[in-house]
């Protein structure tokens, strides 16, 4: 089976800080990264092609450093991976990311599976995957914890719905976002860097796609519209409890008292 | 919509690394005496505020759609099996106040297989017309039926907003139906306002919730947001029931899909932290043995849950569904008592809407100040064991 993992680079630590003067985000010592839950969406492809056969490819939509996580997924046991950077991708909404990622794909190949994960740790929004299976027209699932039994044209997975746990029969091609802490994801190998060459990595631009109307791309692709931005407000009605530890919880005890909790 | 203008004859060398600095996501290349900008962007146009001019933002003239033929705010209703899930009286709750605004009714859209029993539950909050889709192909969820029903009834009704439960299910329907509209949504907002020309003001935590987003869907509708459980409050039922059922034909061959459920089994019952009244969180100023056991004896006094932040899940010391924060479970407490944590913003977004949140902490600058209601500054080791003596002792007496 041929397998596509939809990966992204995000900053290496979310804690990302707003300099309380010039309302400027602080990058300094933010160093770039794998989304940690595309991981388990490669080792899920690893780890099925391992036992029915096929192989595993990689694509990622982002600026040209973004090519780091394809040599960081090939060094885990990808094929190849493909790069989609362009100018105008730039200022992207999840409609126009998805829309973006699907025609990267077609452009990629065909595929019988593609994987994402549960969501970016920067954007966090878990919609970039089921918006995508839209516009490839193929069936979705997320939540997938587990793929077992692949036949000629069909998969069964697992999936958490909540409180419940789906068992269901897929027909391929199709498109899962799988869980986080489903597996443990391989460490990418060393020995493997040594022998990855750029010829692994297709860089794929707008002139590339299909759809050449760049309407559909970007800013001018996208639905919603940041208005504004503001720091998150500070609580103002705040008491404090103050005095030795005796007093301290005293004062707590009485709150909890007066909350009638005890 | 809009673009950055990179104005070249301003740039010299000198001056391409400090505007290349401005920006947080480093998307500003500069090679071959071309400052450029890459697809890195994230639009946030800070390199706009402070470039001085070398960077500006063009307004392109862009369609607009005529929102006068799009009315009325809607709530899906997200279910299993009938079940109704209390996120969706919340948002029942929410869209009311936003309809107000504009004057436009209130919609709720079910669909499902013999849902007929809790098609009636929601009249009783507040609604003018709940849509039904009752069909055996409904039973069980499968995306492709679900999503055809929720764009014929967008086709047949148009409303102009959406609110969808941040569940599982909603997370996976919402986007489908937003992209097969090419219309804008939002996950994930924790505030909703409603302008007067039924824009729906979408508010978020972004950049890991050290800045709050606000965002629009200017040039489309409808208008998708999700929104997690425990965000918005929920109404108490009327009475008497009001508004009208319709419900909905739909072609069969709509109807069909790739996927078949063959079991659907319940999770093994967990503790869930989401659904406690009260919460006791401990931090790493508070993951010894002997404080996490004390504050499990504090909870069960106050007949509430242990819940942590995320370094205790990751250094194993505590099972992930106990986790708060943006990688774990949104609370809502009555009650919350947070031992010991410094106070992320990746947590607090967890937490903050807790009804009343007291902190103890010795770092009296520790950010968990800013969202707690009551500040403690103090040894939790200290404060934590007289604690627990005092209401002992205060149950003993009664």
């Amino acid at each position: 089976m041929k397998i596509l993992v939809c990966i992204k680079q995000v900053p290496g630590s979310s804690n990302v800080e707003v300099d309380p003067v010039t309302g400027v985000l602080k990058r300094d010592g933010i160093q770039s990264k794998m989304n940690p839950y595309d991981l388990y969406a490669i080792e899920m492809a690893l780890s099925l092609t391992e036992q029915y056969g096929g192989s595993v490819e990689v694509i990622t939509m982002g600026p040209p450093q973004a090519k780091g996580i394809i040599t960081e997924a090939i060094c885990m046991g990808a094929k190849k991976g493909s790069v989609l950077s362009d100018r105008k991708f730039a200022g992207a909404d999840v409609l126009a990311t998805a829309y973006t990622i699907s025609q990267g794909i077609q452009k990629a190949g065909e595929f019988d599976v593609i994987l994402c994960g549960k969501q970016t740790t920067d954007g966090d929004t878990a919609q970039v995957g089921a918006e995508v299976s839209e516009f490839l027209g193929i069936p979705n699932v997320a939540n997938v914890l587990s793929v077992t039994n692949v036949a000629d044209d069909s998969i069964i997975v697992t999936a958490s719905l909540d409180d419940k746990v789906a068992t269901m029969n897929i027909k391929m091609p199709c498109l899962l976002s799988v869980d986080g802490d489903i597996n443990s994801p391989r460490l990418p190998s060393y020995k493997v860097l040594q022998s990855v060459t750029d010829d692994l990595i297709d860089i794929y631009s707008f002139s590339d796609f299909a759809d050449q109307n760049p309407d559909h791309y970007g800013l001018m692709g996208s639905a919603t519209q940041v208005e504004r931005i503001f720091p998150p407000e500070k609580n103002a009605e705040k008491r404090s409890i103050s005095g030795n530890a005796d007093e301290q919880s005293e004062g707590l005890y009485q709150l909890i008292r007066e909350r009638k909790l005890v | 919509m809009g673009k950055l203008v990179v104005h070249q004859n301003l740039v010299t060398k000198e001056k391409a690394p400090e505007i290349q600095s401005l920006c947080p996501f480093g998307a500003i290349t500069y090679e071959n005496d071309q400052l450029d900008i890459s697809s890195a962007c994230k639009m946030c146009k800070l390199c706009v505020k402070k470039s001085g001019g070398v960077v500006t933002y063009e307004e392109d003239v862009k369609k607009s759609v005529d929102k006068s033929l799009w009315t009325g705010v809607c709530v899906y209703v997200d279910h299993m099996e009938g079940a109704i899930h209390r996120v969706t009286y919340e948002l029942l709750g929410k869209a009311k106040e936003l309809a107000k605004v504009t004057g436009h009714p209130v919609y709720a859209l079910m669909m499902g297989s013999a849902i007929g029993n809790s098609v009636e539950k929601l009249l009783h909050y507040g609604v003018d017309r709940v849509f039904v889709y009752d069909k055996p192909e409904l039973k069980d969820f499968r995306i492709e039926p679900y999503t055809a029903c929720f764009c014929d009834f967008i086709e047949k009704v148009k409303p102009s907003s959406i609110l969808v439960g941040a569940t599982n299910l909603g997370r996976q329907l919402a986007p489908r139906v937003a992209a097969r509209q090419r219309a804008g949504l939002t996950a994930d907002c924790t505030v909703l306002e409603m302008k007067e020309n039924t824009d729906l003001v979408q508010i978020r935590p972004a950049f890991g919730g050290n800045i709050m987003a606000q965002i629009i869907s200017p040039d489309t509708r409808p208008q998708f947001c999700t929104v997690r459980y425990k965000v918005f409050t929920e109404p108490a039922p009327t009475k008497e029931a009001q508004g009208e059922i319709v419900n909905m034909e739909i072609e069969e061959d709509k109807l069909t899909s790739a996927i078949s459920v063959i079991s659907t089994l319940d999770k093994p019952k967990d503790i869930d932290i989401s659904e406690a009244d009260v919460v006791v969180a401990v931090g790493r100023g508070a993951m010894s043995e002997a404080l996490r056991n004390q504050a499990k004896e504090l909870a069960d006094l106050l007949g509430g849950v242990v819940a942590c932040t995320r370094p205790l899940v990751e250094g194993n010391i505590m099972d992930a569904k106990h986790q708060i924060g943006l990688s774990g479970r949104t609370v809502k407490p009555k009650f919350m008592i947070c031992l010991g944590i410094s106070g992320a913003v990746q947590f607090a977004a967890g937490m903050k809407s807790s009804d009343c949140i007291v902190a103890i902490n010795t770092d009296k600058s520790a950010p968990i100040f800013d969202v707690a209601h009551y500040a403690i500054v103090g040894d939790v080791s200290e404060i934590l064991p007289r604690l627990i003596a005092k209401i002992k002792e205060g149950e003993a007496n009664v």
